[in-house]
């Protein structure tokens, strides 16, 4: 027996290993931080405009709702779920905020309550077709995403919501000294959900569905319950960035949102949250977040067809994910 | 072997006859739809025994096992903790009981460390208000984890590594170890190296006796019959859904445990 453990012991215990395993969490976020840097770097020689406070301070809002709902898109991934519904969830959530602030004269604090209740009722919704209907989610938030956007446009008539008190725009436009309201939110935001999937038992229990879901079950995780729970604080999420996203253009636009679900999807996959579920961390998701959102920036400001935006976020998607299952199978023929 | 043939299969239960089976189940009935898996089967374990449950494809190993972990209720009989008769409606309350499963392929989460799998579903809270938020004492977890895996002989690198990093053979270990730790009374293991080479698995019987040693009682299933007569204490073979056979490890073959799965001769204990 000795012999046995003599032979295990030294095995697997090589630096290079440690090492390994030491970055392979990191890797796709050093990546990420590394394009970051990089493409900061080339706008700032590219653009004039670039580098002023008024465009630094547009990034910084642009990036703030994308990092929000990507930091919702995150939990869901590391389920080995997905959200499709995100974008029509959020343009709900801030039409219901911006309706209720004009036809009923809502506060903004009262009015952010309600576009978060909608986005964490989408969220219920999305996590009892998944766990109680057993569609899978794909398909469940497939659904959601057209029921949210037909409901959009029949509440609204399709016509946006205007006639909105400067107030509104707080949350979206509002700075504490000259930091953007909305980044605050979002650092706040980001902070609490990495402490929650790091730290808590709720965070081990999301890492655990995504990675094996029968062995969760069959560990006595009550798996219904916590995945539900994971949809709906993502529904939380999605209503709060759509209610952001309304403020910084005060106004309820019923077409806000259409594809955004692809650039929060690009921004978690981009910071390393895996699609095979079982992986991710909020830091890599606003990497990923700052990273579209700059892409999108310096678009406009080099002028580039939307068009071609579209392009490029798709190219990052695909190389990312090809990214990502490289890395699986690599890990998995050490196995 | 199989040369004492005063010693018969309830001989061997003599040292331990006065205290009740740990595990039992008796006569259990299990259909699905019109197909009858178990036709009154008996399973018997005592304290601080590896009993291996062999028998031939279809005669309701698997069927058994997942009766006795919770996994399905009986339509008939009963099943017996120290001699109390209990019902698991779910694996939790098998758990609670103080049996433990390890499943061929589901064992494990393979992006959570070695520790989180081991406290997978029995998080270790911190105290006070910040544990009833739900914040987990991780470094209680890593230590309790190293320590019980030291106990055990199983050795891995780190307790923080991912299972997805470590050999087969390490994560069966892992897995074989989560049950043990946590079991009070009986731990099942289906089939826990079937996908393992040799070193690796003489890794996993070496836990296995290690747990026996230290009184745990260990249920094996397995095809592998010179494994199961190295390993085992008893054996009870099941063929149709019934039990067939009770014999010693160690006055038996694997012939003649081939021929109780097969019924190629009347039950073999009572031949002895």
């Amino acid at each position: 027996m000795s012999t046995v453990e003599a032979t295990t012991g030294t095995q697997h215990g090589t630096p290079g290993d440690w090492f390994r395993e030491r970055i392979s969490h990191a890797v796709s976020e050093l990546t990420a931080a590394t394009a970051l840097v990089v493409l900061f770097v080339a706008l700032s020689v590219a653009s004039p405009y670039f580098l002023t406070a008024d465009n630094l301070f547009n990034i910084g809002a642009q990036t703030a709702v994308i990092a929000i709902i990507a930091t919702a898109q995150t939990m869901v991934i590391i389920t080995k779920g997905i959200d499709l519904s995100v974008g029509s969830v959020a343009a709900l959530a801030g039409v219901v905020g911006a309706m209720v602030v004009r036809d009923l004269g809502f506060p903004l604090w009262a009015a952010t309550m309600v576009a978060i209740g909608v986005g964490a009722t989408a969220g219920l919704l999305n996590g009892l077709l998944v766990t109680v209907a057993r569609i899978p989610p794909f398909i469940a938030t497939l659904g959601t995403m057209s029921v949210g956007r037909g409901l959009v446009f029949i509440i609204t008539g399709a016509v946006g919501v205007y006639g909105l008190p400067r107030s509104f725009q707080l949350l979206g436009n509002g700075e504490i000294v000259g930091i953007p309201f909305a980044v605050v939110i979002t650092v706040l935001v980001a902070v609490g959900v990495a402490f929650l999937l790091s730290q808590t038992r709720f965070g081990q229990y999301t890492y655990a569905m995504g990675s094996n879901l029968e062995a969760a079950r069959r560990s006595g995780i009550r798996v219904g319950r916590h995945l539900t729970g994971v949809y709906v604080l993502a529904g939380v999420l999605v209503g709060l960035g759509g209610m952001i996203a309304a403020s910084r253009v005060n106004s309820g636009q019923p077409n806000y949102g259409i594809s955004l679900e692809l650039d929060v999807i690009a921004a978690a996959v981009i910071g390393g949250a895996s699609l095979f579920g079982g992986q991710g961390r909020i830091v890599g998701t606003i990497i990923g977040a700052f990273l579209i959102a700059l892409v999108r920036n310096g678009a406009v400001l080099l002028d580039i067809s939307i068009h071609y935006q579209q392009v490029i976020v798709g190219l990052i998607i695909w190389a990312a994910v090809y990214f990502d299952q490289y890395r699986r199978r690599r890990l998995e023929s050490r196995g | 072997m199989g040369t004492t043939p005063t010693a018969t299969a309830d001989s061997a239960q003599q040292p331990t006859a006065a205290e009740p089976p740990v595990l039992e189940a008796r006569g259990i009935v299990k259909r699905f739809g019109h197909v009858e898996a178990l036709r009154g089967a008996d399973f018997t374990v005592h304290r601080g025994e590896v009993v291996a449950l062999i028998g031939d494809n279809g005669a309701g190993k698997s069927t058994l096992i997942k009766t006795l972990s919770g996994v399905h209720a009986p339509d008939e009989g009963e099943i017996r903790v120290g001699g109390r008769p209990v019902r698991f409606a779910t694996p939790v309350d098998a758990r609670r009981a103080g049996v433990e499963t390890v499943y061929q392929d589901l064992a494990v989460a393979d992006d959570l460390s070695v520790a989180a799998n081991l406290y997978l579903g029995r998080e270790i809270l911190r105290s006070g208000p910040l544990g009833r938020l739900g914040l987990l004492d991780k470094r209680a977890m890593r230590l309790g984890a190293a320590a019980a895996l030291n106990e055990l002989g199983v050795r891995i690198p780190r307790v923080t590594t991912p299972i997805a990093m470590l050999s087969g053979g390490q994560r069966q270990c892992v897995a074989v170890a989560r049950a043990i730790i946590w079991a009070t009374n009986v731990v099942i293991l289906d089939e826990p190296t079937a996908a393992l080479g040799v070193v690796q698995t003489g890794r996993v019987l070496d836990v296995v006796r290690r747990a026996r040693d230290a009184g745990m009682s260990v249920v094996l299933v397995s095809h592998n019959m010179p494994q199961v007569l190295e390993i085992a204490d008893r054996v009870e073979v099941l063929r149709l859904g019934r039990r067939a056979a009770r014999l010693r490890a160690d006055e038996v073959t694997t012939d003649d445990l081939v021929a109780a799965m097969t019924g190629s001769t009347s039950v073999a204990s009572d031949e002895r």
